[in-house]
Parts: C-alpha cells; structure tokens; sequence
C-alpha cells in the first residue's frame, strides 16, 4: 500500500516513461545489422536492451513516485 | 501422421492431472463466499505482488502468442519482432494510467470496465457498448488459445485434426470449464504459478541448448537470409515497412489492457502498490518472449521444415508447428512433454480468465443492468458461472466446426474493436470532458472503419493510409481510433448542447491512494 503523500514536483519524473516509446517507435535508428554483438545483430539485441531499460525506468519511476 | 510420442504423451498427461487437481483446489485458497461475484470472478481482490506478476503475466502472455510470434518470425523474419517493442510499452501505461483506474474501481466495488463507465458518464447506453466490445473481442481470443492447444496436442502425435485430437482437446476443455466454474479465477491464478514456472524453464533450456547445438548466435544468425533479417527499408513516398512496425506495436500496446482479461487481472490484485511494482517486474515476461521469438529464427536457420518427420505437422498447422517441431526435434522426449505442457497449460489460464471476464461483463452490463435490475448477489454469481461455460463452449464450437483462420482474422478484428473503448476508459480515469453520445458515435465510426480497413486489406493489420502523395502503411486499430477521437472531440460540444450531463459517481480523490 502507497501511504506517503507524493513530494512536490514528483511527477517530472513521469517524463522518463517518453524514453522506451522514442527508444521504440523511431524505427530507422535500429533497423540495421550492426553493430552485431556476439553475432546477434543489432536489430534484435538493441530491442531486447529496451526490454531491461523499460524496466529499469518503470522501477526508477515507481521509487520515486512512490 | 507421426508416431504417439509416449514418453512425452505420459509427462504432459500428469503435468495436466496436477494441475486439473489444482484447479479445483484452488476454491479453498485464501478463502471466500464463491457465491459473490467479487469472489468468484475477482478472487476477492486479494492476489498481492507475486501472485499478480503470475496471474496477469499467465494472462497476457498466451499459449498461442507462444505459438504464433515464433510462427511469424519463422515465416516472415524481423516483423515478428514488433512483439517486443509491443509488450516494452505496455508497462509505463500500466504504471501511470491503471493505479488510478484499480483504486476508483476498489472505492466502488466496478468489476468490469463498463461498470466504470456508467459509473463515470452514467450513460448505460455507452456502458453496453463497452461491455459488448469486450464480450465481442475475447471470443476469438479464446478460440485461439485452443488452436495453440491444438498444435501441441497434434506435436504430441495425437493428430491435430483426426478424431484422437478432437477428443483431446474436448477432454482439456472440460478440465478448463469444470475447475472455472467450480473455483472462478483463483483456479487460473493457482495454476499460472506452474505454468509461468515451466515457460520460462523451456523458454531458457532452449535458447541455451539450441545455440550451442546450431554452433553459436552467430551461425543462426548467417543463416537467416537478409530480408528476412531487418525491414524492409522504405523507398519512394512510403514509410512502408517502419511506419508498420511502429504502429503495430503501439496500437497493440494501447489495446491490450483494455481487454476484459487484462482489466480483470488489474483489478485483482490487492492493492494499487501490487499494479504499480508489476510495471516493473513484468517486463520478465517480455524478455522471456523476445527470446521465444528468436526461437522461430533457429527453427528456420535449422530448416525445420525440410525434415520428413515433421512434413504432416507442418501440413497440418503450417509455420505454427515451427516451435513444436524444434522442441521435439532438440529436447529428449521428457522434456518435450514440460514443454508441450507449458504451451498447453498456458491455453487453459488466458482461457479461463477471458471467460471470467467476459461472464463478468455479461452479468454486470448486460443481464443486470437491462433485464435483471434486482438480481441477487447468489443470482448474480450463478449467472456468470453459467455465461463463463457457454463462451467456451462458442469458442470450443468455432475451433472444431470452422478452420483457425478465421478465429485469427476475428482476432484481428478483435484488437481493433477493443481499442475503441480507450476514449471512455483510458481517458475516462483522467476527464469526463467527452460527451458519452459523443462518445458512442466516435465508438460506431472506429468499429466500422477499422472493419472497412481489415476487409479491404484482406485481413491484414495493416493499412496503406494515402495522404498527401504519401503513403503511411499502418495498424489499422490505430487509425481507427485517431477517427474515434476526432468524432468523438468534435461531437462533444454538439452533444452538450442538447444532453443534460448525468451525474458523475465518483471523485477526483477516488483516484488517489
């Protein structure tokens, strides 16, 4: 349960949650083959990051909206 | 048709008698009067963080998004891939929006998202329409939980569309509708532990093992040919193939957690702490089908279809049968059978909660709001016990009667009806500004457009849009709702003129913690 009152001027930090939908939507800045790491081309392996950096902004917001 | 894979056969069996045990079982689990609607279609709001992460992550992620994603990559490549970015945005919408809608709906005891908006517009004539939508849209979806059902069964040898088939996909439906009706939704809440448990137990074994067998990433990689590894990059007046993708997984974002089965798994959770957290930790799940995705890469870097022991099943359910055939074609049998398992559990839990949540609406929106206005609360419950047996029983009809392909195109259309509700819940927890006639026409004109779109293009989600010499290829759930908003926006100041505005049920703090 979420008892503390929000602080002022808390809900900046909601602006993060715009980084996973920039990160995703603008598809040309992904959609290539390199740089490949560890063979797995960039296409794929910089989505699967956004997957961890989604989380991690949504905890980040969460803690400090909470 | 291939040989009975006994051993197999024999761990998938007793996987599914633990968990038919379970279900039933699971009316006892933090115990409550089942003959409350509350109870028996939310679990009495009750579930805290971890048993929600399963539930819902059990809920969204299905069997035959298990099937069907690996399906499109192995059969179209990168595309496929949009279910990631897909299933990254749904979680800040689920983090800032769905808080607000768990608390004004535990404040007022709605359990469907219609109960909310007659609670907000009071227009019971918008309400039905929600309720209707989302009836409308799980139908198909549970339709499709059974053709992944089905293609495992039929991987297990027992042949996907002969009689033994049938009959076994009849015998997992009754498990389905015995232990919903009996428990309500603590039956799919119990059983999600076990099969979140064993996806990610496959999910993991075969993005190590089949890598290291193939000889690295690397060489699955060299394998796939080059417009099947990225997207197409657009040519002439065209955002072809990215402005597709992009809307895809943005338009499938902002649909799935107005699904009656998404709403239903928020609003079971204990607290709006536990939706908040599960923001966060959820996104497991969507790693977990990245790498499921890369599965259908392997099984065409493999040419898993080439081989002649899969030729009847790959006849039988086309690429579909790709995840199958490159289970059984790396794990021993043992080990076929967990995973056979997991896919075919992880039918039967999205299955159970969309029948749920579609009783739910039925009873709340339908049956007691227009012809049942005094029913009891045991009468209440008992009818959603009943309206939960015959959804399934419509879909189990569809799948046996009539081939997949139109539960996919009705599930299609599905994900472009629900996002139509958006207006009245999604922007519905923040203002009431739009008027609900106004509403119910934008409602009409993105039902009817975004069908018009589906049909012309053949049933496939997307849509050239022309506009000024160019052309944006794009979701046509998307561009259905951008017409909804726009009637309903521009409506709203007619409307007002003309329609005294009902009282609003609740308060600005009602949102809050």
């Amino acid at each position: 349960m979420d008892h503390k009152k929000h602080k002022p001027g808390s809900n900046w930090w909601f602006l993060l949650l715009l980084v996973p939908f920039v990160g995703t939507l603008w598809v040309p800045f992904y959609n290539s083959a390199e740089p490949a790491w560890a063979g797995i081309p960039f296409f794929y392996w910089y989505q699967m990051l956004m997957v961890l950096v989604g989380a991690g902004i949504t905890a980040i917001v969460y803690f400090a909206t909470e | 048709m291939q040989n009975v894979n006994w051993i197999a056969l024999i761990v998938f069996a007793l996987l599914f008698g633990f968990i038919t045990w379970l279900g039933f079982a699971a009316a006892h689990w933090r115990r409550g009067d089942l003959n409350l609607l509350n109870e028996w279609g939310l679990g009495g709001r009750r579930f805290g963080t971890l048993i929600t992460w399963f539930l819902i992550g059990g809920d969204l992620y299905t069997a035959y998004t298990f099937i069907a994603v690996p399906a499109l990559a192995f059969g179209a490549g990168a595309v496929a891939f949009f279910a990631v970015p897909y299933t990254i945005l749904i979680y800040p919408i689920l983090l800032v929006v769905f808080p607000r809608l768990w608390s004004v709906c535990h404040k007022h005891g709605y359990i469907t998202a219609a109960d909310f908006v007659i609670g907000r517009f009071g227009n019971r004539w918008l309400a039905l329409a929600i309720a209707v939508t989302g009836i409308v849209a799980t139908m198909p979806y549970i339709a499709l939980q059974l053709v992944g059902l089905e293609v495992v069964i039929g991987g297990l040898g027992l042949g996907g569309e002969g009689w033994l088939g049938e009959v076994s996909l009849i015998i997992a439906f009754i498990i389905l509708a015995a232990f919903t009706y009996s428990s309500g939704l603590r039956a799919p809440a119990a059983i999600a532990i076990v099969k979140d448990i064993l996806i990610y137990i496959t999910a993991l074994a075969a993005c190590i093992v089949i890598p290291i067998e193939v000889g690295g990433f690397g060489k699955i990689f060299a394998a796939i040919p080059a417009q099947k590894l990225l997207l197409a990059v657009p040519h002439g007046q065209s955002t072809g193939a990215y402005s597709g993708y992009a809307t895809l997984a943005l338009g499938s974002a902002l649909a799935l957690f107005l699904y009656p089965h998404s709403i239903t798994g928020i609003l079971s959770a204990s607290g709006r702490g536990a939706v908040r957290r599960n923001a966060a930790l959820l996104p497991a799940y969507s790693f977990m089908l990245g790498l499921l995705t890369l599965l259908g890469l392997m099984a065409f870097a493999l040419d898993i279809d080439k081989l002649p022991e899969f030729a009847d099943g790959f006849k039988a359910f086309k690429s579909n049968f790709a995840v199958p055939a490159l289970l059984l074609h790396t794990f021993p049998s043992w080990f076929v059978g967990v995973a056979f398992a997991a896919i075919g559990i992880g039918a039967l839990v999205p299955a159970a909660i969309m029948s749920i949540a579609a009783a739910n609406l039925f009873t709340r929106n339908i049956y007691r709001e227009f012809f049942h206005r005094d029913a009891s609360d045991k009468q209440e419950s008992q009818m959603a016990k009943w309206m939960s047996l015959i959804v399934k029983f419509g879909a189990l009809i569809f799948i046996l009667l009539l081939p997949s392909q139109y539960a996919i195109q009705l599930q299609l259309l599905g994900g472009i009806w629900i996002i139509q509700t958006l207006p009245a819940v999604l922007i519905g927890a923040y203002t009431r500004w739009l008027n609900p006639w106004a509403q119910l026409v934008g409602w009409a004109a993105g039902i009817v457009s975004g069908t018009w779109m589906a049909a012309a293009m053949n049933f496939s989600a997307t849509f050239p849009l022309q506009l000024g010499g160019w052309t944006f290829p794009g979701y046509s759930a998307l561009y259905s709702l951008l017409l909804n908003l726009i009637v309903a926006v521009v409506l709203t100041p007619l409307f007002n003129q003309v329609s005294k505005p009902a009282q609003d049920q609740t308060a600005p703090a009602d949102y809050q913690p």
